[in-house]
């Protein structure tokens, strides 16, 4: 396989994970909270066919009710499936309140990827503005910038999180949550690109070209934008492949410590706090699913981080 | 000498760097251990202003820091308002917990890593290298999180394992060694996730270094020589290859404080992690402020022990 066809393997893996998430209004049955209190750790529905023609049982007392059957509606109620009242279809089970897994998956996976995105953005960004500065004008900027980097990165990562985190507000809004967890993830962040970014700064201030066009009289501002920052677009793009799944696990983590999103909104993590009472668990296989769907993810993030590592280095 | 003198002024400095900025973010922090309080109807504001005026919470910053540095000095680290008492004495035997656990993962997973990336770097495209390739790539995007979860199930349903804690009820009843065994049995668990989080980062850099070193021109010569393969293999390539290994075990040996945090968490081993979580939930900040601190200076400390041994291995190193 040539890199070329792997980058776009990859891009089109992560765009269809990410599409899921996205569509999640559409292609969920249910809403992410929707409770139906009657049907508590219900395992996964299972799809019958008739002449091709899915269909499912209701539930009664623990089992399949086989004396009633409800066929699978497709595009109802602005969603791509679902089943008439009182049945409920649950590809993934429920959890302890009678809500869809399957559902929450899809809701709780557009909170955990939307913050690994927005926080890499954020964090690159800054790592490009602070690095860009340092390399650039060098002297006291680069000293301090760098100086305080190293202050940042004493601390082990999650360590460093969790403090920042300690530090602010605990009882908060959903909403409030996601962007301190977005600002804290990102903000974190910053210094591994910054210094990347630095070096290739430091490096192309020297090279031919932009010594040339200072020579005729280029801003400062006009260089960075014309010849410094399109070189550093390499150096980005290889750390926002590593960065985006790094940031993803910390939303997990941070959100399966009870420190991120809260209920009732869903994401990876807290519904993976859900699972983590194993005695649940045991009987419940199908709560664990929030877990699985991460790996998916993190693999295609690290097929792609490692093409482009490769591609760069040779 | 001047060499490892300077880093360890360095490794100081930031510490102390690291020390103030989270002393004086603790200060910005809206709410303390004393608000949290007061969403306990039985205690009035009256009472809660009165304990922080008496815990010297109301003094101002520079004289709070000094206090905080001479307990430190003392090895008290600050006064755990949560606990009702210093930190230093609450931190130890959850040091130790930690320490046990990620020692024995951080040594095992080693111990695995060297002679598996070593022989992936000399078996490069057989089917062999690629099949731990793909099984440790997978491996990397399992999160340790699922792991733990799915261990915990495995020892539930199969019985063969504790499911938590770091020793069974009646330990202290036991003969030495029955308590050691029963110590490791608590152990496997925790650690063997850990050492599956650590297993496919190690590997990889020991095979990317080593891969490096066999492909470099005096390796060749080397070969060319007659040197037989195994002393080539250890005794000119391994070194050769050491540098970046030499900085990853100051890694290693700095994230001992923080690696398992999750770990601990989900498996109740009763380390840094579940205290820290805590402290972090109750606002006790000199217990946060601790714990930060301990683990900055563990990964400083790391790193330092990672130059003073390159300084000692490279000559090149000691010329600059």
């Amino acid at each position: 396989m040539t890199t070329r066809t792997k980058i776009g393997a990859a891009l089109v893996f992560l765009g269809i994970l990410h599409g899921l998430a996205i569509f999640a209004g559409f292609l969920a049955p249910y809403p992410y909270a929707e409770q139906h209190r009657e049907f508590p750790y219900l395992p996964p529905t299972r799809i019958h066919f008739l002449h091709l023609r899915p269909f499912v049982y209701g539930w009664a007392e623990g089992r399949e009710d086989t004396m009633h059957s409800y066929p699978v509606q497709f595009l109802v109620h602005g969603r791509l499936f679902g089943v008439r009242e009182p049945d409920v279809i649950f590809l993934l089970g429920s959890d302890a309140y009678g809500r869809d897994l399957f559902s929450r998956l899809l809701y709780g996976g557009r909170v955990s990827m939307l913050t690994g995105l927005l926080a890499a953005v954020l964090s690159l960004g800054l790592g490009l503005a602070l690095g860009t500065a340092a390399g650039f004008h060098g002297g006291w900027l680069d000293q301090i910038l760098m100086r305080g980097g190293e202050l940042v990165m004493a601390l082990p990562w999650l360590y460093l999180l969790l403090a920042v985190r300690a530090f602010l507000p605990l009882h908060i809004t959903t909403v409030q949550a996601f962007f301190l967890l977005v600002v804290i993830i990102g903000g974190v962040g910053w210094v591994r690109p910054a210094r990347l970014i630095r070096g290739v700064v430091l490096s192309a201030r020297e090279r031919g070209f932009v010594l040339a066009a200072r020579g005729f009289g280029a801003s400062d501002a006009y260089l960075i934008r014309r010849h410094i920052l399109p070189l550093t677009l390499g150096v980005v793009l290889t750390q926002a492949t590593v960065l985006i799944p790094q940031y993803i696990l910390a939303e997990v983590a941070l959100s399966f410590l009870g420190l991120g999103v809260g209920e009732p909104v869903p994401s990876w993590g807290n519904m993976l706090a859900e699972a983590q009472q194993y005695h649940a668990l045991v009987a419940h296989r199908w709560m664990l699913a929030p877990g699985l769907a991460i790996i998916p993810v993190l693999l295609g993030y690290l097929l792609l981080a490692d093409t482009l590592l490769e591609s760069r280095n040779r | 000498m001047r060499y490892i003198g300077r880093r360890l002024l360095h490794g100081l400095l930031l510490l102390v760097g690291v020390s103030v900025l989270s002393f004086a973010f603790a200060e910005l922090a809206p709410g303390d251990y004393f608000s949290e309080l007061r969403t306990d109807p039985r205690v009035s504001a009256e009472t809660a202003a009165a304990l922080r005026a008496q815990s010297g919470l109301d003094r101002p910053l520079p004289v709070r820091y000094a206090a905080w540095v001479a307990s430190v000095l003392r090895g008290d680290f600050g006064y755990s308002l949560a606990y009702n008492s210093p930190v230093g004495p609450l931190l130890w035997g959850r040091v130790r917990a930690t320490l046990l656990l990620t020692g024995t993962a951080t040594f095992l997973a080693w111990l695995i890593a060297l002679p598996l990336g070593i022989w992936n770097a000399t078996a490069r495209g057989t089917w062999g290298d690629s099949v731990s390739k793909v099984v440790l790539s997978c491996l990397l995007a399992v999160p340790d999180l699922l792991l733990a979860i799915v261990f915990l199930v495995l020892a539930v349903e199969t019985g063969y394992f504790p499911t938590g804690g770091m020793v069974s009820p009646g330990w202290a009843s036991l003969s030495a060694p029955e308590r050691v065994l029963d110590v490791a049995w608590h152990l496997a668990l925790p650690a063997g996730v850990l050492v599956l989080g650590m297993l496919p980062t190690l590997v990889r850099h020991v095979r990317a270094s080593m891969a490096e070193a066999i492909d470099s021109p005096f390796a060749l010569s080397a070969r060319a020589q007659g040197i037989p393969r195994q002393r080539l293999l250890f005794r000119h390539l391994l070194p050769a290859a050491a540098n970046p290994l030499i900085s990853l075990a100051g890694f290693s040996f700095g994230t001992l404080l923080s690696a398992s945090l999750l770990i601990e968490v989900v498996m109740g081993w009763p380390g840094l992690g579940p205290l820290f979580l805590e402290a972090i939930m109750a606002r006790d900040f000199a217990l946060v402020l601790a714990v930060v601190i301990l683990s900055a200076s563990f990964l400083v400390a790391g790193n330092l022990l990672a130059d003073i041994l390159l300084y000692r291995m490279d000559p090149r190193i000691r010329m600059k």
